[in-house]
């Protein structure tokens, strides 16, 4: 057998592990949306004022966040059975990655909700906003600022640790790649080939963090000159003229 | 009820070994990387960028059956004790080395030049200048990289090592019992989670009150 074979061979198992990709994608999309959105209300429930919510709500996000995805998955898909909920490997991957999702989210959402000055809502609350105009209109708009370059980050890892839903059966990329490899013996070739996939979507999505945390993340500071220049505008066109004048 | 306990506790010894030895391994092998990633040539630092984006890139789990099922398939086959704990170290260095490059950039320039102004030499610098800096700016990042860690572990089950989550697994097997076995497994891993972030704070508030910000 040549043993560098899988340097140029992996290519032809892209195809067979192309439906997986798609599985991959699906999963994280759904599981990224829900999980989000519970992260959201997550992280409101722990800023509750009462320390029965706030301190359940942390439960639930220390829980998400401190046990493996694995023991998650194997939760949700064997230890469910036990009250009588048999899930499905699909929506029990789904459930495990997005219990997961809302806790990490949660915290990512709590920090940027938690860098809005407290005068934003105050001022909101005294021009007679709803709480939810507030939230909608004064107060998401600034913290979406912050968290969302770590929730893209995410994002890339909930995308990566839907390789571990292999372990319930579901039909994703390395249950494909493992089918291919026990019928082959290719497997070098074959996780080669998974490997590129999942870099397929991750640098990319690196890429993409990487833009958003330079583009909305905590301004960098300005130089006094600079601000200055920003506040007045015709500062520039003053400063030719007088240059002008002086020159000439 | 208690033996199925000590049984999955039991576990614990690789879970720790696993994530222990790879941290130790990442922390140090870390360093080092970072005169790649700092280097003065554009060449270099697109090599170590390229290198620790495909690792970063694609997930552990492939990684360990890489190393596990391919390698084997090549000739040389490892144990699964030792194929995962190389690939967990390479990880952990790929993490570790961008944690550091993260820290060197929090060290302002002006304690370069007056480290350089009052003429010490390089090793001087980096050990009595730059490093505690370095060390106060990476440690709450490098104790989450561990923590991150001890979760990865938990892979390691799906090649055979006998940690907390295959040894869940076998209970449940026989036991049935899912939701108590790994409820059992997730519980240890919480435990483990605690004295990491407790001595990294210790860690942190020592240093920081050691060497007082400039």
């Amino acid at each position: 057998m040549n043993d560098f074979a899988w340097l140029y061979d992996w290519p032809q198992y892209i195809p067979d592990l192309l439906p997986g990709l798609w599985v991959a994608i699906a999963m994280t999309c759904v599981s990224c949306l829900f999980g989000y959105v519970l992260g959201f209300f997550l992280a409101l429930l722990v800023e509750a004022p009462s320390k029965l919510v706030s301190y359940s709500a942390l439960v639930v996000v220390e829980l998400g966040r401190g046990i493996p995805i694995l023991v998650l998955l194997f939760l949700f898909y064997q230890g469910l059975p036990q009250l009588g909920v048999l899930l499905a490997p699909y929506p029990a991957a789904v459930a495990a990655l997005t219990f997961s999702a809302a806790g990490y989210s949660s915290e990512m959402i709590r920090a940027g909700l938690g860098a809005v000055p407290k005068g934003q809502s105050e001022a909101a609350n005294s021009l007679s906003m709803s709480v939810v105009d507030t939230y909608r209109f004064i107060v998401i708009p600034q913290a979406a600022r912050i968290s969302i370059p770590p929730l893209v980050n995410l994002t890339i890892i909930i995308f990566q640790a839907t390789s571990l839903a292999t372990v319930i059966t579901v039909p994703e990329i390395m249950q494909q790649a493992g089918i291919i490899g026990s019928a082959t013996f290719e497997y070098m070739s074959v996780y080669t080939a998974a490997a590129v996939l999942y870099l397929c979507i991750t640098i990319p999505g690196a890429a993409l963090s990487g833009y958003l945390e330079e583009r909305m993340g905590t301004p960098k500071q300005r130089s006094k000159k600079q601000a200055i220049k920003a506040l007045l505008p015709a500062a520039g066109k003053l400063r030719t003229a007088e240059e002008r004048q002086l020159t000439n | 009820m208690f033996e199925i306990f000590a049984y999955i506790a039991r576990g614990a010894g690789w879970t720790i070994v696993m994530t222990f030895g790879s941290a130790a391994i990442g922390i140090v092998l870390g360093l080092p990387l970072l005169v790649l990633a700092e280097s003065k040539f554009a060449l270099i630092r697109g090599i170590y960028n390229s290198i620790v984006h495909v690792i970063r890139g694609v997930p552990t789990l492939v990684w360990l059956f890489i190393s596990f099922f391919g390698v084997g398939q090549l000739g040389i086959t490892l144990s699964p004790v030792t194929a995962s704990l190389l690939t967990l170290s390479i990880i952990a260095t790929a993490y570790m080395s961008e944690i550091y490059r993260g820290g060197m950039k929090a060290i302002p320039a002006g304690q370069w030049e007056a480290a350089g102004a009052l003429n010490l030499d390089r090793w001087s610098t980096l050990r009595f200048v730059i490093g505690p800096q370095l060390f106060r700016a990476v440690s709450p990042s490098v104790a989450t990289q561990i923590i991150g860690l001890l979760k990865d572990s938990a892979l390691v089950s799906t090649i055979g090592v006998a940690d907390l989550v295959f040894r869940a697994g076998i209970m449940t097997q026989y036991h049935a019992h899912g939701l108590y076995m790994f409820g059992i497994a997730g519980a240890v891993y919480l435990l483990l989670s605690l004295p990491i972030a407790v001595f990294s704070r210790t860690v942190h508030t020592r240093i920081t009150r050691r060497y007082a910000v400039a």
